[in-house]
C-alpha cells in the first residue's frame, strides 16, 4: 500500500520542507493514522459528509448527453451537488475535524480562485475554528465575490503580494505562516500534494468519491465501468475518483490536465504531459520549470487547474502506466462546458469540463478497443456558478451574443 | 580556507565566527560579487551565497525581494557558480545556500562537481532534510564538500542527533520558528537549541541564524554559539545603502563579536 512510511510513491512524494516543519508533519501523520483507525472519528466524518455535505453524491445517467455523443453510456459523478459546490468539501471537513482532534484552534489555507478558501472558511465556521486564507493579490481582484464569501463566513483573507501573486505564492505564504505559528495552527492544504502526509491524507478524505461511484455503478449497470475520468490540477478530485478503482485492472483511469492554449505553446498547466521531474511545495513530482529549476507560471482558463505541479501519486500512477494523463485545451473544455449545459441542464465547473472534454475525445478509441459501447464515469467535480464570469466572456454573453 | 579552519580561527581569537549571507545576482551578478568581496574585507569569517529561487518558502520579505530582483535580472545557476569562483580566493570559505529543486535540476553530482571546481566549500540546504538526501550525501562525499543541514527548536532530540551526524562543516540552528528576517529581540529559544545541539555535536560548530541585525545582538548570540549567521540585515543594508552600508554593518557585527 502506497505511500511507504516516509510518504514515497516510488520516487515521488516525500518531504522537502524546512526541518522546522518536520515535527508538525510527524504530529499530523500520527494523528491522521490514529484517527482513520478510530471508529469515533470515521463515524463523525461520515456523519458530517452525509448530513452536512450531502453525500453520497448521485451517479447520474447522462442520457441526453450520451445520445448526442452516441455510442457510449456516460455517467456523471455529481460532486457539483455537494455543499459548497464541489468535491473539496470532503477534504476540508476531514482536515478540520482532524484539527479539532489535534487540539488546534486555527486553520490556514491557500486558495487560487477561491474555491478551497471558501470551503475552508465553511468548515472552519461549521467547526468553530479561526480561519486565515492566503490568496494571491491578482486573484483577490479577479475573484472579489469569493473573497466576500470567505469574509461572510468569518475568515480573514490575506492578499499575497510576492512572486507572481497567484496560487503558488499563496502556498508559499501559507507555509511561512505555518512554520511561524505551527503550535496552534493546522495548514489545511487544498489538494493531494505537498509534503507527506498530505498527499495520502487528502486522498483518504476524498476517496469516498470513487468508493461511492464504484458501488453506484455496480448497482446501476451490474458491472464496473470501462473507464473513469477526472480533471487533474493538483489532483485531489482525480485521486479521489481513481483510488477505489486502482485495483480494478480492467477499469481505465484517465486524468485530463489543463492544456491551456496547447502544450506546444508553453501556455498550459499540464505538469505531467508538459513538465518534468522536480521538487515543489514539499514533494517530488512532475512540475513546470525552466532549465534552472525555477518554477514556470501555469496558464489555464480554469483557475482551479492553474497549478504548476501535481500530486505525487499521480506522477506514480502515470509512470506505472496505471492511469493515462492527457492535456485538454481551454477551447476543448469550453466546448464540453457548453455541450453539458445544453444537453443536460448542468453547468459544470470549467475544471470538470476538462474531464468531460477529454473523455469525449477518447470515446471513439475506447469503443474501437472494446468492440462495444463503453460505460464511462466522468467526475463532475464541481458546479460552474463560480465560472459564469469567465464563461460569459468566453462565449460573449455580456455583449448580446449567444452560443451558436 | 575550509569551514572547519575558519571556525577554529575565530575560536582561537576567543570569539564566534561571523557568517554573512548575500544572494548571487543582487543587485547584479557583478554587483553581487563586488558586495561579497566588500563583506569579506569588512570582516566576515564565512560566506553564504544564496541561489535565487522562484519559491523561497523559508525566506522573509527582505530576501524575497532581493532574490526576485536577481531572478528578474536574469541570474542563472551558472552565475551562482561563477560568483563562488570569483570570491573563493578571498581567504574565507564560501558555501552556497539553496533550495533543493535548482540543485536537482542542475544534477546533484554535477552541481557538487562544479561547486567544488569553483572553490566552494559546501552547500546549505534549507528544504532538504537528511532523510531525503541520499544523492547529496554521496555527491558531497565524492567531491569533498561540506554539507550543512538545519535544526530547529521543534526538532526532537533524535532528529537533532541524526541531523548533526549528517552535517559536515557546521550545523545550522534556525533559532526562531519562522522565516528569515531581522528581529529586534533575538530568540530566547536559541540558547536552548544550541545547548541541545552541543550535547551531540562534538567538535562540529553550531551556527545560529535568523534575526541578528546589530553588533549588540551578534554579541548576545556569539556568547553561546560558535557562529552568528546574518542574512536579511546585510541584504537590507546592501539594498538601502549600497556597499558603504554593507561594510558599516559588517564592521559593527564583527566588532560585536570581538572580545
Amino acid at each position: 500500500m502506497l505511500p511507504d512510511d516516509r510518504g514515497h510513491f516510488g520516487p515521488y512524494g516525500g518531504r522537502f520542507v524546512p526541518e522546522a516543519l518536520i515535527a508538525a508533519l510527524d504530529e499530523l501523520d500520527a494523528h491522521y493514522r490514529k484517527a482513520m483507525a478510530d471508529p469515533e472519528f470515521t463515524g463523525e466524518f461520515e456523519r458530517m459528509l452525509r448530513e452536512y455535505a450531502g453525500t453520497p453524491s448521485l451517479l447520474y445517467d447522462a442520457t441526453r448527453l450520451s445520445e448526442r455523443v452516441g455510442g457510449a453510456r456516460i455517467l456523471l459523478k455529481r460532486e457539483d451537488l455537494n455543499h459548497t459546490g464541489a468535491h473539496k468539501v470532503r477534504n476540508v471537513l476531514g482536515q478540520a475535524l482532524l484539527t479539532k482532534r489535534m487540539g488546534k484552534t486555527r486553520v490556514i489555507a491557500e486558495t487560487g480562485a477561491g474555491q478551497h478558501g471558501v470551503a475552508s472558511a465553511t468548515a472552519a465556521a461549521y467547526l468553530d475554528l479561526e480561519c486565515v486564507v492566503y490568496m494571491g493579490e491578482v486573484d483577490t481582484k479577479r475573484q472579489a465575490l469569493n473573497v466576500a464569501r470567505m469574509k461572510m463566513l468569518g475568515a480573514t483573507v490575506i492578499p499575497v503580494t510576492t512572486g507572481s501573486k497567484t496560487l503558488k505564492d499563496a502556498i508559499n505564504e501559507a507555509l511561512r505562516d505555518w512554520v511561524t505559528n505551527v503550535d496552534e495552527t493546522h495548514y489545511l492544504l487544498g489538494t493531494a500534494a505537498g509534503p507527506h502526509p498530505f498527499p495520502a491524507m487528502v486522498r483518504d478524505f476524498v476517496r469516498g468519491i470513487g468508493v461511492e461511484a464504484r458501488a453506484q455503478c455496480l448497482e446501476k449497470t451490474g458491472a464496473l465501468p470501462d473507464a473513469v475520468a477526472a480533471c487533474v490540477g493538483g489532483g485531489s478530485n482525480a485521486i479521489g475518483m481513481f483510488h477505489a478503482f486502482v485495483p480494478d485492472a480492467d477499469v481505465r483511469l484517465y486524468g485530463f490536465e489543463a492544456g491551456g492554449d496547447g502544450v506546444e505553446t508553453g501556455r498550459h498547466a499540464a505538469s505531467i504531459t508538459g513538465g518534468s521531474h522536480g521538487v515543489l511545495h514539499g514533494s517530488r513530482s512532475y512540475l513546470l520549470q525552466d532549465e534552472d529549476g525555477q518554477t514556470i507560471e501555469s496558464h489555464s482558463i480554469s483557475a482551479g487547474l492553474d497549478y504548476p505541479s501535481v500530486g505525487p501519486e499521480h506522477a506514480w500512477l502515470h509512470d506505472q502506466g496505471r492511469a493515462r494523463y492527457q492535456p485538454v485545451t481551454d477551447a476543448e473544455a469550453m466546448d464540453a462546458f457548453a455541450l453539458l449545459c445544453r444537453t443536460e441542464g448542468i453547468i459544470p465547473a470549467i475544471e470538470s469540463a476538462h474531464a468531460l472534454a477529454g473523455m469525449l475525445r477518447e470515446l471513439p478509441a475506447l469503443r474501437a478497443e472494446l468492440g462495444r459501447e463503453p460505460t464511462v464515469i466522468v467526475n463532475l467535480s464541481g458546479r460552474g456558478d463560480k465560472d459564469m464570469h469567465t464563461a460569459g466572456e468566453y462565449f460573449g454573453l455580456f455583449d448580446g451574443d449567444v452560443i451558436g | 580556507m575550509n569551514v572547519t579552519t575558519a571556525y577554529e580561527k575565530a575560536r582561537a581569537e576567543g570569539r564566534a565566527a561571523l557568517v554573512g549571507y548575500l544572494p548571487a545576482g543582487f543587485p547584479s551578478v557583478a554587483g553581487g560579487i563586488s558586495a561579497v568581496k566588500a563583506m569579506i574585507e569588512a570582516g566576515v569569517d564565512l560566506v553564504e551565497i544564496g541561489l535565487p529561487y522562484s519559491d523561497p518558502v523559508m525566506d522573509g520579505p527582505v530576501i524575497q525581494r532581493a532574490t526576485e530582483q536577481a531572478l528578474a535580472g536574469g541570474v542563472r545557476t551558472r552565475d551562482v557558480i561563477a560568483t563562488v569562483e570569483a570570491v573563493s580566493g578571498a581567504g574565507v570559505p564560501v558555501l552556497v545556500m539553496s533550495y533543493w529543486n535548482p540543485i536537482e535540476k542542475y544534477g546533484v553530482d554535477a552541481f557538487a562537481r562544479d561547486l567544488a571546481g569553483a572553490g566552494g566549500a559546501g552547500l546549505i540546504t534549507p528544504d532538504l532534510i537528511p532523510d531525503e538526501a541520499d544523492e547529496w550525501l554521496a555527491a558531497s562525499d565524492q567531491h569533498h564538500l561540506d554539507r550543512v543541514f538545519l535544526i530547529s527548536p521543534s526538532s526532537t532530540d533524535e532528529r537533532i542527533a541524526m541531523t548533526v551526524r549528517h552535517c559536515r562543516g557546521f550545523v545550522y540552528a534556525t533559532a526562531v520558528m519562522g522565516v528569515t528576517g531581522a528581529r529586534d529581540a533575538t530568540s530566547t529559544a536559541a540558547p536552548t537549541l544550541v545547548a541541545r545541539a552541543k550535547k551531540v555535536s562534538g567538535t562540529l560548530p553550531v551556527g545560529v541564524g535568523l534575526g541578528v541585525r546589530s553588533g549588540v545582538q551578534a554579541a548576545e548570540v556569539g556568547a553561546y554559539a560558535d557562529g552568528v549567521i546574518v542574512g536579511s540585515a546585510l541584504v537590507s543594508a546592501l539594498a538601502d545603502g549600497g556597499e558603504p552600508a554593507l561594510r558599516t554593518l559588517t564592521h559593527d557585527l564583527r566588532a560585536g563579536l570581538t572580545p
